[in-house]
């Protein structure tokens, strides 16, 4: 019982951040039908430019702040200068530059920040909490982990629930010419999505460093599993990421604890194809089939 | 009121509009007409900034608007409703409506929506339901209750009895004219249903590979038989 409660709690605290991580995904997916392979490689990038403002100031809020803006910034770059120019050919080419993205970001990375692993601070304590005399699998930072992925969260939903902009956004999405028609500006929130899907990423990034070692590729494996969890919920319902994140880390969580630790990757594969073979349109895809 | 002169717009080497000079008047409603391929969607595609013109001049009160991008052109006061419905099915009805009056900072716009919904009772009962549960009427009716929302002074409707029963055809051109009569709304009509939008329409222009053929009055056209076997089909 003990380890069932630890393992659904370590489940629970990676699920979230796959979730952020598949979050993001979807957010690109849904307004350009582009899978971002280069989200996991921007997370990294910011993340290592938390880590120095850290380092200078000996403050972690800054260094998540940082994280946060040069998330933001680094989104809207790219849309703008590397993927716009090639978004009017096939998807395929857009698809292709998001890989060139990922892996010039890493040898950037590794040439600017040095290909070693360097610690990054944790924002609270490391401690599981104590219940009774035992001490269960759930830290001050999972608990901070598991509050900021929330609040973002809820804060993306009213964005996108109750405001114009949001409104507009959706629009961009789902009906690019008529939105146009409209006096939408989609090229700016095609831009904005791009920008939203940085910070998210961003944040899932400086998450999982916390208290743990960061190098150039650290991000790798959460890109797999980020994008399992949004192919798990249909890579473009929002509800669908969140679920599939909590899906995804839950599973893996038991197959470590109860299978064997290697067989974590092999796991999240086998989940993906079950539920494509099952429901090849993932769990809680939002999109009408439209007719012509 | 919309003043479209020797408009030219090419697919390649093809000339889908060969010089088309139009005139739409406030208050009037004017029918293009045509055979499939004859320009006519491509006519209002261009004017509204969709697709970009070889040569030529739009203008809308005087103002040239040729070269303004599709973004700007609600601003100016032109509403295009496109070909197959052009609802995003993803939103709900209200959401669709909202983005109709979306870039208008007048206090009204609560009160208009509720006009729309007074207008089309069908939108009222489905307010919170996703517009893909619509039918193809009361998608159309969604989308000319938004393009009204803009408070447009020319309305562009590109095939709006694409698909509907004749009763509810009727329903939605006795409305628009109605509403032309009302406001001094300029409304442009493209229309494949001839007979139909010869009905409400003023004006009728025949468009044939890109030029046009005929501009008369309506129930002139109505009674010229010879220019309805060739090139209206009925």
């Amino acid at each position: 019982m003990k380890q069932f409660l630890d393992l659904s709690l370590s489940g629970l605290t990676s699920g979230f951040i796959y979730a952020a991580f598949a979050l993001c995904l979807v957010l690109i997916f849904r307004a350009t039908r582009i899978v971002n392979f280069g989200q996991g490689a921007q997370a990294m990038f910011t993340t290592y430019i938390a880590l120095d403002v850290v380092q200078r100031t000996g403050n972690y809020w800054l260094g998540l702040l940082a994280a946060l803006v040069s998330g933001f910034v680094l989104g809207a770059v790219i849309e703008r200068v590397i993927v716009r120019p090639v978004e009017t050919g096939p998807e395929i080419n857009a698809v292709i530059v998001t890989l060139g993205v990922f892996i010039g970001l890493i040898a950037l990375a590794a040439v600017v920040f040095g290909n070693t692993f360097e610690p990054f601070r944790a924002p609270f304590g490391l401690e599981g909490f104590q219940v009774g005399d035992t001490s269960i699998n759930l830290t001050p930072t999972n608990v901070f982990n598991i509050f900021a992925v929330v609040v973002a969260m809820a804060a993306l939903l009213a964005l996108f629930r109750f405001t114009s902009l949001g409104l507009q956004m959706r629009a961009s999405a789902f009906g690019q010419e008529v939105a146009r028609l409209l006096g939408v500006r989609v090229g700016q929130m095609l831009t904005l999505g791009w920008a939203l899907a940085g910070l998210f990423g961003s944040l899932a990034g400086i998450l999982i460093a916390g208290g743990n070692f960061i190098s150039p590729n650290f991000m790798d494996s959460v890109v797999v599993f980020g994008f399992v969890a949004a192919v798990l919920g249909g890579l473009d319902s929002f509800v669908g990421a969140v679920v599939g994140g909590l899906v995804l880390g839950l599973s893996l969580a038991y197959v470590q604890g109860y299978v064997a630790p290697e067989l974590v990757t092999l796991a999240a594969l086998g989940i993906l194809m079950v539920v494509l073979l099952l429901k090849p349109g993932g769990l809680f895809s939002s999109s009408v089939a439209r007719k012509v | 009121m919309l003043e479209i002169s020797d408009l030219v717009t090419t697919y390649g080497p093809v000339k889908a509009l060969d010089g088309v000079s139009i005139s739409v008047p406030a208050g009037k409603i004017t029918a293009v007409l045509g055979a499939n391929g004859a320009g006519k969607t491509t006519l209002l595609r261009t004017v509204s900034g969709l697709v970009k013109s070889r040569s030529g001049k739009v203008t809308l009160g005087g103002q040239d608007i040729t070269r303004t991008p599709v973004e700007g052109m609600v601003r100016l006061g032109m509403a295009h409703v496109p070909e197959g419905r052009g609802v995003i099915a993803e939103l709900t009805v209200e959401e669709n409506l909202r983005l109709g009056g979306l870039w208008r900072k007048d206090d009204d716009k609560a009160e208009r929506m509720e006009e729309v919904y007074e207008q089309f009772p069908p939108l009222d009962k489905r307010r919170k339901l996703s517009a893909h549960t619509l039918s193809g009427g009361e998608r159309q009716m969604l989308v000319v209750g938004r393009a009204l929302l803009a408070k447009p002074k020319v309305l562009l409707l590109d095939e709006p009895s694409l698909g509907l029963a004749p009763l509810i055809v009727n329903q939605i051109f006795t409305l628009v004219r109605d509403l032309v009569d009302r406001t001094d709304l300029a409304v442009l009509l493209v229309e494949q249903n001839a007979k139909s939008a010869l009905g409400i329409a003023d004006t009728g222009v025949v468009l044939n590979l890109g030029r046009v053929v005929a501009s008369e009055d309506a129930k002139t056209l109505l009674a010229d038989e010879g220019l309805r076997h060739a090139y209206l089909g009925f």
